[in-house]
């Protein structure tokens, strides 16, 4: 069971300004039915252009609609200039603190009220700005930098708490990783362009690729992906899971393996399977 | 706040005579079975009515029954002791809706070089047996299916499969763990080479569990010690506990005599039925036909299970969730995701498990209960109101 402050239960089983607003001044909508948590929020300005109301409708669990309504409250009274500088760390503050797999609640109630405000001046729904790293939540880079930046997180662990992204299959951790590494001022060493690797050097990075790379692909379908040794320029690798019996892995071997590591380690790898 | 109590498959209550039984083997018999002194054989011949008693309960010997610490033990146990035994063999075969007790051994045994098959379910939660039995090939060290799932309730059919899968010369091992004391279990109609109980589902404390070892059948220890269990499994016995498993096996026993589970089914079938009536877009998870009596996994559109499971814990009611915010993981469980359950219906899956125990008044107070807590949360949801739109 999760442990939520009173603060949270009782704006969980209490909910705060629940409804819609027909002529609302913005309205933001994040989430989604598939990712688990969603929440439309609307605002509607007085004369002075200060918030005089704020509504909501959240499907999720006890800290989504907790976090959802705790935001309602915090925007009343405020100008849309003030109520931008609202942080994900302001809204779990405001409930005393989220359980920290739950922080992603209180990014989707920074988002909603991003949305809204952008939605009432005038800006264009932005498209999907960025690249989409995960695919499982459809979270891009500049969300990933953001929260990373914001929150000081280093681990993708972290990240996933956040804003979701690594949560599901698991494809986008390097990625994830990389972000971090570059905010952080740590060179991935799969970035590394060195010219000349020693033996040593050149199986620990196709060591790494294949753990870091190419495995968590290969697992997608059950399949997998052992180094049995290197040889000059030759990797000699054993397939396994599904792999082993799959009809297609002699093409995976050629079309995705060896370009993978031609990629990563060095253009002159050629991979055999051994059984 | 009275609890109601409807989260039997995760654990159940001890029976107060099995409390009563075990008592004094914590204060006064606190002897070793394995002493030469009367003193601690008394203990030890105590321990060999326990044994028979859950023996009696799945229709085996008392020297094919061994006491492990937990339903995990003994699933590790067997799983490792098949491979170990068939060194050269190098697959193993299960299903995509085993309990995670089981499943994460996999992923490790698969770094070790085995290559695991899982066969899917359909949508209904019912095994592909076509795609089980031509996946059983020279190399399949073991099969190991559970034989009821824990989230729907389906039951898998173990008797059949595990003669099949026997007549290929390979082993075969169940995950009983859901089915003990709510069906009859007689492995003398089945190939079952070793099967899992574990005590704290059938009203036995937390903490003990058995492996069922058909004779016969290749078996290396997990647990490697002293000359317990005939050198299976190591380790002083944990003897108040054995106690009580051997009378909660015997109550099951009497239970399953007397039928007593067709009253469980029938406030199963109960809540099941007014809470479909009651609340629209909610549906059943697997099929209704081959299922355990106390089990009703039930999906409520457009709702989130971790925010219904607190608004009954308002009402002291408890239950568990398919959904991905109350296990930590943000992916809904993988039984309903195997069985393809949409999202919609996933997230807002709550599981109700019934016992013995269960009153008439309990569940009529759910029954009452469950309809606004759902209302109310899709008064919540974007969604709820989208989909009204829609159909207006």
């Amino acid at each position: 069971m999760w442990e939520y402050t009173d603060k949270v239960k009782d704006h969980f089983l209490n909910p705060r300004n629940v409804g819609i607003i027909d002529d609302a001044d913005g309205v933001g909508e994040v989430g989604s039915l598939a990712c688990g948590d969603a929440l439309t929020f609307y605002f509607k300005l007085d004369e002075n252009g200060k918030i005089a109301e704020a509504k909501f409708q959240t499907f999720g669990c006890a800290s989504a609609i907790a976090s959802s309504s705790a935001l309602t409250e915090m925007v009343k009274g405020l100008t849309l200039e003030e109520a931008k500088k609202i942080t994900n760390e302001d809204l779990a503050d405001y409930l005393g603190g989220l359980p920290k797999e739950k922080m992603h609640c209180s990014v989707m109630g920074r988002d909603a009220l991003e949305k809204a405000i952008s939605c009432h001046l005038g800006e264009a729904e932005k498209e999907v700005e960025g690249e989409i790293v995960c695919e499982c939540f459809g979270v891009t880079d500049i969300e990933i930098d953001r929260v990373v930046r914001e929150n000081h997180l280093s681990t993708i662990e972290n990240v996933t708490d956040f804003v979701k992204a690594g949560g599901g299959c698991g494809n986008c951790h390097d990625r994830i990783q990389e972000i971090i590494d570059g905010i952080r001022g740590t060179v991935h060493p799969k970035r590394r362009n060195s010219p000349a690797l020693t033996n040593l050097q050149k199986i620990k990075l196709i060591e790494e690729s294949i753990e870091r790379e190419i495995n968590p692909n290969l697992k997608k379908d059950a399949g997998r992906l052992e180094l049995v040794d290197v040889d000059g320029n030759r990797v000699l690798v054993r397939m396994g899971g599904n792999c082993a019996s799959c009809i297609k892995s002699p093409v995976t071997l050629k079309h995705y393996v060896e370009s993978k590591l031609r990629e990563l380690v060095a253009p002159e790898i050629v991979v055999e399977e051994v059984p | 706040m009275d609890v109601i109590y409807l989260d039997n498959n995760a654990t159940t209550k001890v029976a107060p005579e099995v409390i009563e039984a075990m008592l004094p083997y914590l204060s006064e018999y606190y002897g070793n079975p394995s002493s030469m002194h009367s003193f601690g054989g008394n203990v030890g011949a105590e321990i060999k009515v326990a044994r028979q008693h859950v023996a009696d309960l799945i229709g085996a010997s008392p020297d094919e029954i061994i006491f492990t610490s937990c339903g995990t033990e003994s699933d590790g146990t067997a799983i490792r002791a098949a491979i170990e035994s068939n060194p050269t063999r190098k697959q193993i075969v299960t299903s995509r809706v085993e309990h995670p007790a089981i499943k994460n051994l996999y992923e490790t045994l698969s770094k070790q070089g085995y290559h695991v098959t899982f066969v899917p379910v359909d949508n209904e939660g019912r095994l592909d047996l076509d795609y089980l039995y031509k996946s059983l090939n020279d190399d399949t060290a073991i099969v190991s299916l559970m034989w009821a799932n824990n989230e729907t309730g389906v039951i898998f059919p173990v008797e059949e499969i595990s003669r099949q899968v026997k007549d290929r010369g390979i082993t075969f091992h169940t995950d009983a763990v859901q089915v003990a004391g709510k069906i009859p279990i007689d492995v003398n109609n089945t190939g079952v080479d070793m099967l899992s109980l574990s005590g704290h589902k059938f009203h036995a404390p937390k903490g003990i569990g058995v492996l069922y070892i058909r004779r016969g059948t290749k078996f290396s220890p997990y647990m490697i010690g002293g000359h317990q269990e005939e050198g299976r499994r190591g380790g002083t016995e944990n003897v108040a506990s054995i106690i009580a498993l051997g009378k909660a096996a015997e109550l099951a026993k009497q239970h399953l005599e007397e039928n007593s589970y067709a009253c469980v089914s029938e406030l199963r079938d109960k809540l099941e039925t007014t809470l479909l009536e009651r609340v629209t877009n909610s549906m059943v998870n697997g099929e209704t036909k081959n299922r355990l009596p106390n089990t009703s996994s039930i999906a409520f559109e457009y709702v989130e299970g971790e925010a219904i499971l607190l608004m009954m814990n308002e009402h002291g009611i408890c239950a568990s969730s398919g959904s991905a915010c109350t296990s930590g993981s943000l992916e809904p469980s993988h039984v309903l995701r195997a069985m393809g359950v949409p999202f919609t219906a996933a997230h807002g899956s709550i599981r109700f498990s019934l016992s013995r125990y269960t009153t008439a008044a309990e569940i009529d107070f759910v029954i009452e209960k469950m309809p606004p807590i759902i209302a109310r949360l899709r008064e919540l949801s974007p969604f709820w109101k989208q989909k009204e739109k829609v159909n207006s």
